[in-house]
């Protein structure tokens, strides 16, 4: 870790409680770096998170943060920039907590286009809770509550972001660094909804089960499967089965919700006044 | 003669509750539509965005919380209103303001229930709910307005309260109050005092913000103004940081209760009518206790020594007060639009005092005078 990013972790509060192997810290360290390279002013940033593994990490993050409940982080960073939109604000959610239980906030977020980045830690799994299945773990996987394999059909959750209005949607692993560094940034850069998908392992509550290998099978496993969209291109369908897309997926032009709001009620205020 | 009259007009309950937390300062207000609490967020909707204020009409209940908490923690006053199953699916998160120490008001204007019950029918169903709702050991405060009036200024207190001991303030009214139209007058500005959350002294070096001062509550710092910390729903030390500990876990439980417990005459509000020279009481709150009201009238008329005793503030419950009033009294006699539940918490502070009795009507109607008249006949 460069000494300069030192300031955004709360070093005290280290080692983490994730297990070894996990592929979490790989995503807070790419998060702080890019924080780091945005140069975001510390006490005007808030970083929300949910409940699962992942959302343990504002706990290590020296920011203003906030720990929620499950699902709900979106929403309390709803409440959180409409009452304060010069903050920037980050949610860190678990696959489960964001489309699961969180799924109704996270698409009216996108709807919104509320000026929020959300990264998803996608580990396939319910990791917290000993690796039950979640709406984003494949079709044949195996988990504590599909024990002879799931037979339900997982999301998308770039093109549900997408079609529910997020204006800012990508995609890397916990392999790709670099470009999730870049990702991040630039969702955060982003006016508007942002949703940065991070494919991540969790060799212990996903990978055990699944003979996924090491932790470091996993990551090559996401080296090997995720394919960057300018490649994807040039690409027949068929070499592309059983891979996903990584990169930027989506970015639009639309209205910021606050800003819009402000715009909105400003006018409001005008003639109202009689102005 | 340039006298200032104050503002009279025929306003309902439910905008008196808005009207209330604009007086108060709130800014802010998250929430989904359910009858019959409806008018107060169109009502909100109308006039926060003209103050500079923030509406915002979220996807369910659960997220209207959580967007309440969230703006509170970024440091507007905030409220959410909802009604039956709508404060069900709050329940939560308001958890997680009790524990994590976010002061915002909550309005559940009851409805007939469970589930989806009678929409627009009058009940007292929610009593228990709005103590015991969420998950775990926890202070509430709830408070139950009786007029139009009430309904403005209690939301004023619930407001006080909540940012004086940082803690979610439940403002418990019924379809009756809240569909009611009557004559109010508003304060002039300043004429109801106001508080404000306790900040921090400015350029500490560490901010503790779970540190309390000696009256159990520790100093607030608004997000972004400065004092970087943690907040979680987890068992927390003084720092903010989770803790499995369990003296860290007990002392924190018990601070929470005695912030509120230790300060109960700031919060307990209640009021009496003809209660001194009575052998019986009527205990009654919200709507029903205008019925008792004039039941009492009745009854005095006909020469039976009765009187009203009304919990304004029916959580933290006022012992204390009834445990006096049963020493006095032959009997107790408690109408509540439910199968008893206040009740419960009248013969547990009655202990071996008075007898206590029941009035209990779930049709959907209001409990009538001549029906209290009746009951107290029967004493
Ligand atoms: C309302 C509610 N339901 C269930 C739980 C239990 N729970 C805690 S974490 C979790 C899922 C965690 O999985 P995920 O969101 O994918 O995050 P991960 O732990 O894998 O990072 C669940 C179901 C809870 N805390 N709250
Ligand atoms: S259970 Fe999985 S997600 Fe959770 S810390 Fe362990 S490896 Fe990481």
């Amino acid at each position: 870790m460069q000494e300069k990013l030192k300031k955004y972790l709360r070093l005290e509060r280290l080692p983490h409680i994730w297990c070894p192997g996990c592929g979490n810290g790989i995503l807070l360290g790419a998060f702080v770096r890019a924080v780091g390279q945005l140069g975001l002013d510390q006490n005007n940033t808030v970083v929300v998170s949910g409940i699962g593994c992942s959302s343990r990490a504002t706990g290590y993050l020296d920011f203003n943060t906030l720990h929620t409940t499950h699902g709900r982080a979106l929403a309390f960073a709803t409440g959180i920039k409409v009452a304060r939109p010069e903050a920037s604000v980050f949610v860190l959610m678990g696959d489960g907590d964001a489309a699961a239980i969180g799924g109704n906030h996270l698409i009216h977020a996108a709807r919104r286009n509320i000026d929020i980045t959300a990264i998803i830690f996608n580990n396939s799994i319910y990791g917290m809770t000993g690796g039950q299945y979640s709406p984003l773990t494949p079709q044949g996987s195996r988990a504590t509550t599909a024990p002879h394999g799931l037979f339900e059909r997982p999301f998308d959750l770039a093109e549900l972001a997408k079609a529910a209005g997020a204006t800012y949607v990508a995609r890397a692993t916990t392999y790709h660094t670099g470009l999730l560094t870049r990702l991040i940034k630039a969702g955060a850069g982003h006016k508007g909804f942002s949703l940065i998908e991070v494919i991540t392992a969790c060799p212990v509550s996903y990978g055990r089960r699944n003979r996924s290998g090491s932790a470091y099978d996993m990551l090559v496993w996401q080296k090997e499967h995720g394919v960057p969209v300018e490649k994807a291109a040039k690409m027949k369908p068929e070499e592309m089965r059983g891979k996903f897309l990584i990169g930027e997926l989506h970015r639009a032009e639309a209205p910021e919700y606050t800003e819009a709001y402000e715009r909105f009620t400003g006018e409001l205020q005008r003639s109202f006044k009689g102005e | 003669m340039n006298e200032v009259l104050p503002l009279a007009r025929l306003m309902q309950g439910n905008e008196a509750i808005a009207e209330g937390a604009l007086a108060a300062g709130a800014r802010f207000f998250a929430g989904y539509p359910i009858t019959p609490s409806t008018e107060i967020a169109e009502i909100l909707a109308e006039k926060l965005p003209l103050l500079g204020g923030r509406f915002i009409q979220m996807e369910d209940e659960i997220a209207s919380m959580a967007a309440v908490i969230g703006a509170s923690l970024a440091g507007i006053k905030s409220l959410t209103a909802t009604s039956g199953p709508g404060f069900s699916l709050k329940q939560e998160n308001i958890g997680f303001a009790v524990i994590a120490e976010i002061p915002c008001v909550v309005v559940n204007v009851q409805r007939y229930g469970p589930s989806t019950g009678i929409p627009t029918a009058p009940a007292q169903g929610d009593v228990m709910q709005a103590r015991w709702g969420t998950h775990g050991d926890h202070p509430a405060i709830a408070l139950c307005p009786a007029s139009v009036q009430e309904a403005f200024t209690l939301t004023v207190q619930a407001f006080n309260l909540s940012e004086k001991f940082r803690t979610p303030v439940i403002l418990l009214t019924d379809e009756v109050i809240g569909h009611l139209r009557e004559r109010v007058v508003l304060p002039g500005p300043g004429e109801l005092p106001v508080i404000n959350r306790k900040k921090p002294p400015a350029g500490l070096k560490v901010y503790y913000p779970y540190r309390p001062d000696a009256d159990g509550v520790p100093p607030m710092a608004n997000f972004c103004e400065g004092y970087r910390y943690h907040v979680t729903g987890l068992v927390h030390d003084e720092s903010g940081f989770p803790s499995t500990s369990p003296d860290v876990a007990e002392r924190l439980m018990i601070r929470l209760n005695n912030k509120i417990m230790n300060n109960l005459d700031e919060i307990i509000l209640t009021e009496s009518f003809l209660t001194e020279d009575a052998e019986i009481a009527v205990i009654a709150y919200g709507a029903v206790s205008r019925s008792a009201r004039r039941a009492v009238k009745e009854a005095r008329a006909a020469g039976i020594k009765v009187g009203l005793f009304r919990p304004v503030t029916i959580w933290p419950f006022p012992e204390r007060e009834v445990a006096e009033l049963s020493g006095r009294v032959r009997a107790l006699l408690v109408p509540e639009m439910n199968l008893g539940q206040l009740k419960l918490e009248v013969e547990r502070s009655a202990g071996h005092g008075a007898k206590v009795a029941g009035l209990c009507k779930v049709n959907g109607e209001l409990i009538t005078p001549g029906e209290i008249l009746e009951a107290i006949r029967q004493l």
